[in-house]
């Protein structure tokens, strides 16, 4: 499948990433690159396999709805870009 | 006597008899780490201070009996995707440059207290994990210990360099489809993927949940049975760890192969390996036969399909995964922002490297509308064929014997410029992760060139005992570390 240059950049408005204008070319190299290697999946003998999300056999772990308590609130806010009084700050979404 | 030559069961045995205190180690560790780091530039973050205080305290809890771990005072080195409480956990990125973690991570709990080992410095990586040569950081370049001009593997490249230069006694690193065992293996140590679900993920910053696992990179396989050891066990806090009990994987090395069946697939002998590495795979062969283990040929053909699947649904997962860095918690934020959108695109787009956006990509890509049923439900059936034909070889063998690495240790620059021939490195090492087995990496010989080869033993599920048992086999009938050491030669320093 070959990837189109606007198809890219939709792929990347989807995954909130800009790609500059001389990184394109490069990026779509890359990815036609890949994606070609990767269409080796469609090639595998899977007729009538199952899908495996996960290599275990956990299933629906279940624990007690409980709520416990971080008490280090300033070791979680000492990584804020940015923060006013205990919350975090952006800037105004609503006009 | 060179305390950093020793591993950590000949330091143990020497604490034991209080012939040595921990401080002493710290102290002869951080003066290699001062005398080679400007060749190796492994470490991210290093604890010089806190670890000499941490030292004293544990050598003065011991005079007064107190209740310490069996690895008490025991330095180690983590990789810089374990978040540790207090220290900065940066994932090699810039989008993490500053992030310092409110918690530990289990396993850096178990490590640092519980067992009361000394942590020497946060280690090295490609950023979030995405490499196979440690020139993805954001930060520096690790250079191979064997030779200064080529690449220690990745992404776990700051803990094997670290290792192979006796700069920390071992090291914890991370496996998504390879990142423990190749670095490893270009680095002339021993490296061990658990199974999946054996080794707690919490703490661990996540890169692709259904393949990540810890594991330990050690000097030999004694100590990666020590340490796995003190790693693996159930946690509430990972859904996916398994509850089975624990145990003690140091009574399952007997130096005893006899009887053993080994299954060599000859898929992973094919045109892509390196002849010198395919020499040094059949003379092990050839021991192993010596050693009266039974060694036969086998077909295990997924190995092109198990890559490809790989990097479907590892790019896949880390698109979600990376989808939680948006600069508004924690991480980088941009200063060029007027909308809370611009602060989600610009963060990102300047915060990541160019091999993580490209995954992220990817990885948007194989799900959207249009691509999933294409790449990746056909990855997730792809994964149920590799796992079957594991389960079918692994019916008739004990282990499976595969070159870790199709070559050895590549230059800085060969392979960064092309994504795909860099993903191609990490042929014999994603299929482990695909189907979740256990797999260890031990040295087997040098090339011409004097850099080292590895050798993989996969084995059945929560078998970690049988491979390493192989591994150990192996390493006591060889003696790797006693002949061959590294040189530090090609650097500029």
């Amino acid at each position: 499948m070959k990837v189109e240059r606007e198809e890219l950049l939709h792929i990347a408005k989807l995954a909130n990433l800009k790609i500059s204008e001389d990184e394109i070319d490069k990026y779509l190299l890359n990815l036609q690159d890949i994606l070609n290697f990767a269409n080796v999946v469609n090639k595998a003998p899977v007729e009538g396999l199952k899908e495996t999300i996960g290599t275990n056999s956990n299933y629906n772990v279940f624990r007690k709805d409980q709520v416990v308590e971080f008490e280090d609130q300033e070791s979680l806010l000492q990584n804020a870009p940015e923060e006013e009084g205990h919350m975090f700050k952006i800037p105004k979404v609503i006009n | 006597m060179d305390i950093t030559e020793l591993t950590v069961h000949e330091l143990k045995e020497r604490l034991d008899k209080c012939e040595i205190t921990s401080e002493e180690i710290t102290k002869a560790y951080l003066e290699r780490i001062d005398e080679k780091e400007p060749d190796i530039d492994a470490f991210v973050t290093r604890l010089d201070q806190d670890a000499i205080k941490r030292a004293k305290e544990i050598d003065l809890s011991k005079k007064e009996n107190k209740k310490l771990g069996e690895y008490a005072g025991i330095p180690i080195g983590i990789k810089d995707n374990m978040c540790t409480k207090g220290i900065k956990t940066t994932c090699s990125s810039r989008m993490l440059e500053n992030f310092i973690s409110p918690y530990d991570g289990t396993v850096v709990d178990k490590v640092l207290n519980q067992e009361n080992m000394i942590n020497l410095g946060k280690l090295n990586m490609d950023e979030f994990a995405m490499g196979s040569s440690t020139e993805n950081s954001y930060f520096k370049k690790t250079r191979n210990p064997w030779d200064l001009s080529r690449v220690p593997g990745g992404s776990s490249g700051g803990s094997a360099a670290a290792v192979a230069a006796n700069m920390v006694p071992w090291a914890l690193g991370s496996d998504t489809g390879g990142s423990i065992r190749q670095p490893a293996s270009l680095c002339g140590v021993v490296g061990l993927k658990p199974t999946y679900g054996l080794v707690s993920r919490y703490g661990l910053v996540a890169f692709a949940s259904s393949l990540d696992q810890i594991g330990p990179i050690t000097k030999d396989v004694k100590d990666s049975a020590i340490l796995l050891s003190l790693i693996a066990g159930h946690d509430e806090k990972d859904t996916t760890s398994i509850d089975i009990p624990k145990k003690d994987y140091t009574l399952d090395l007997k130096n005893n192969v006899k009887g053993l069946r080994i299954g060599v697939s000859k898929e992973f002998f094919g045109d892509g390996i390196n002849q010198e590495v395919k020499d040094a795979l059949q003379q092990a062969i050839e021991k192993y036969k010596e050693l009266g283990a039974i060694v036969e040929d086998t077909s295990l053909d997924i190995a092109e399909y198990a890559l490809a699947t790989y990097y479907i649904i590892a790019c896949a997962e880390a698109s979600s995964n990376l989808g939680r860095f948006d600069g508004i918690r924690y991480g980088y934020r941009t200063k060029n922002y007027e909308t809370l959108k611009d602060i989600f695109i610009n963060s990102r787009s300047e915060g990541f490297g160019a091999e993580v956006k490209r995954r992220i990509i990817l990885g948007t890509y194989v799900l959207s509308s249009g691509y999933y049923d294409a790449y990746y439900k056909k990855a997730q059936q792809v994964r149920t064929l590799v796992k079957n034909e594991f389960a079918k070889n692994l019916e008739k063998y004990d282990i499976l014997l595969t070159p870790t690495s199709p070559i050895t240790a590549f230059r800085f620059g060969e392979k960064s410029e092309n994504p795909l021939e860099m993903y191609l490195s990490d042929i014999c090492t994603v299929s482990v992760n695909v189907a979740g087995l256990p797999g260890i990496s031990i040295p087997c010989g040098l090339d011409k060139n004097g850099m080292p080869i590895g050798m993989q033993l996969i084995g059945n599920y929560f078998q970690e005992g049988t491979i390493l048992n192989a591994a150990y086999t192996y390493e006591m009938n060889t003696h790797f570390r006693e002949n061959y050491k590294p040189t530090f030669k090609g650097g500029n320093n």
